[in-house]
């Protein structure tokens, strides 16, 4: 007979010295952090989490993983970030530009959702706004109703650093994210 | 390969009323089921290598002059997949209050002391058996603001990878006996039949003579899909898992 799932339950507001300790100044080495190196074009990524009253999340944490610049998947683009540290309560991930996969998908960035409230952890896509074409082709944008893709873009500017991405997530309201059963 | 869905009638809803803080936090449209492509079937690898000496062990890796005080205890187990492969090479990072309901976190306020010698922070990866083992000091039950008089059961956070990100899973260990798991809206928006999954069973086979006490706490992640997609290459890219499967 099949085991049944471990239920999820919140992490809580006091993850950040066990899970991001040393982004947050805790005395306990991180295996983890908000960079992802490799070969490609660097890129910066960042956004805040409002709740339902449009209030940006203070205790949230992030967590991306994503293919390298050839579309492959080498165990090492992972990284985790909270929103306690930054005055705004902004999340910043600096990455490598993911290519696209299997030449059918996009190129996107999985993310993850956690936070205090939220007793099961969510799934979206960062998709790029510069992606226009390839967006279009998309089988998982294209599987999302059209008046709620654009929670899924992420809008580039150009700094002097290189290209930056903003890509917020809103948990209710009218733009809210559209998030994944995976 | 695919990965059966997160199942309903074993996690909580994304809004559960009594627990406050889920009301403006948990989505209120339902997730859109997308088919099991790449990205979400793969994710972070782990070995014994990335851990520290004392990762596993709370009752050293915070000391500064001496010992944390508490109750020692080994909590340890398995993990395994639904379909009971153990999973090894999977990450598990845990963090907890210390004996007196005090977490080392910055912002907590609660008015009980902090252990100079405990972080309350830990992490291990599983042996080829899916096998972990921490040892700690028991935690301690604190309050918090969800209601009057409201105290959270004593519990140790658990964070753990399995083979994909889609086998992620953030849960909280709980104690048997324990008279504040009927009272925390946490544990109860866990559907009933799977509640008793979360808390740990003493386990005397454990128990370390003139030491510790030994806990049991087993975790199951998602596993393989059981129907097997038989599709030609070109199609299982696009083939979508049944819902029910």
């Amino acid at each position: 007979m099949k085991l049944k799932q471990t239920a999820s339950q919140t992490v809580g507001p006091y993850f950040a010295y066990g899970l991001t300790p040393q982004q947050y100044g805790y005395d306990f080495r991180s295996i983890f952090s908000n960079r992802i190196d490799g070969d490609g074009e660097r890129i910066a990524l960042s956004g805040r989490v409002f709740d339902g009253n449009g209030e940006a999340v203070n205790d949230a944490m992030i967590e991306i993983w994503q293919a390298d610049a050839r579309g492959q998947y080498q165990g090492n683009g992972f990284a985790r970030f909270g929103t306690g540290t930054d005055s705004q309560c902004r999340f910043h991930f600096d990455t490598i530009r993911p290519g696209s996969i299997d030449n059918e998908q996009a190129p996107h960035i999985c993310v993850l959702v956690f936070m205090r409230g939220l007793l099961l952890h969510n799934y979206t896509r960062i998709y790029f706004s510069d992606e226009a074409a390839a967006n279009e082709r998309d089988p998982v944008l294209n599987s999302v109703p059209a008046e709620r893709r654009g929670t899924l873009i992420a809008e580039r500017s150009d700094t002097p650093d290189g290209p930056a991405y903003r890509f917020d997530i809103h948990m209710q309201g009218e733009r809210e994210t559209v998030f994944f059963d995976v | 390969m695919a990965y059966n869905r997160r199942d309903r009638e074993q996690h909580p809803a994304q809004i559960h009323p009594d627990y406050k803080s889920s009301l403006l936090r948990g989505p209120t449209r339902e997730p859109l089921a997308i088919a099991p492509l790449t990205s979400e079937l793969t994710g972070p690898l782990f070995n014994q290598d990335m851990l520290g000496e004392f990762d596993s062990d709370l009752t050293k890796n915070g000391r500064k002059n001496g010992e944390p005080l508490g109750e020692r205890m080994v909590v340890h187990g398995r993990v395994l997949d639904e379909n009971r492969n153990p999973l090894p090479h999977t990450l598990i990072e845990i963090w907890q209050a210390n004996a007196a309901g005090r977490y080392i976190h910055k912002l907590d306020q609660h008015d009980a002391p902090i252990d100079p010698n405990f972080l309350g922070a830990g992490r291990a990866v599983t042996d080829a058996d899916g096998r972990y083992r921490f040892y700690t000091i028991k935690p301690g039950a604190y309050p918090w603001g969800n209601h009057h008089n409201a105290w959270r059961p004593n519990h140790i956070h658990f964070s753990l990878f399995g083979p994909s990100i889609a086998t992620r899973l953030v849960t909280q260990m709980y104690f048997p006996g324990d008279p504040l798991l009927e009272l925390d809206p946490i544990y109860q928006g866990v559907p009933t039949a799977a509640r008793e999954r979360l808390v740990a069973r003493f386990d005397i086979e454990a128990t370390e003579a003139n030491f510790a006490l030994g806990y049991r706490f087993d975790i199951v992640l998602r596993g393989a899909a059981a129907t097997p997609m038989d599709q030609k290459k070109g199609d299982a890219k696009k083939e979508r898992v049944n819902h029910e499967a």
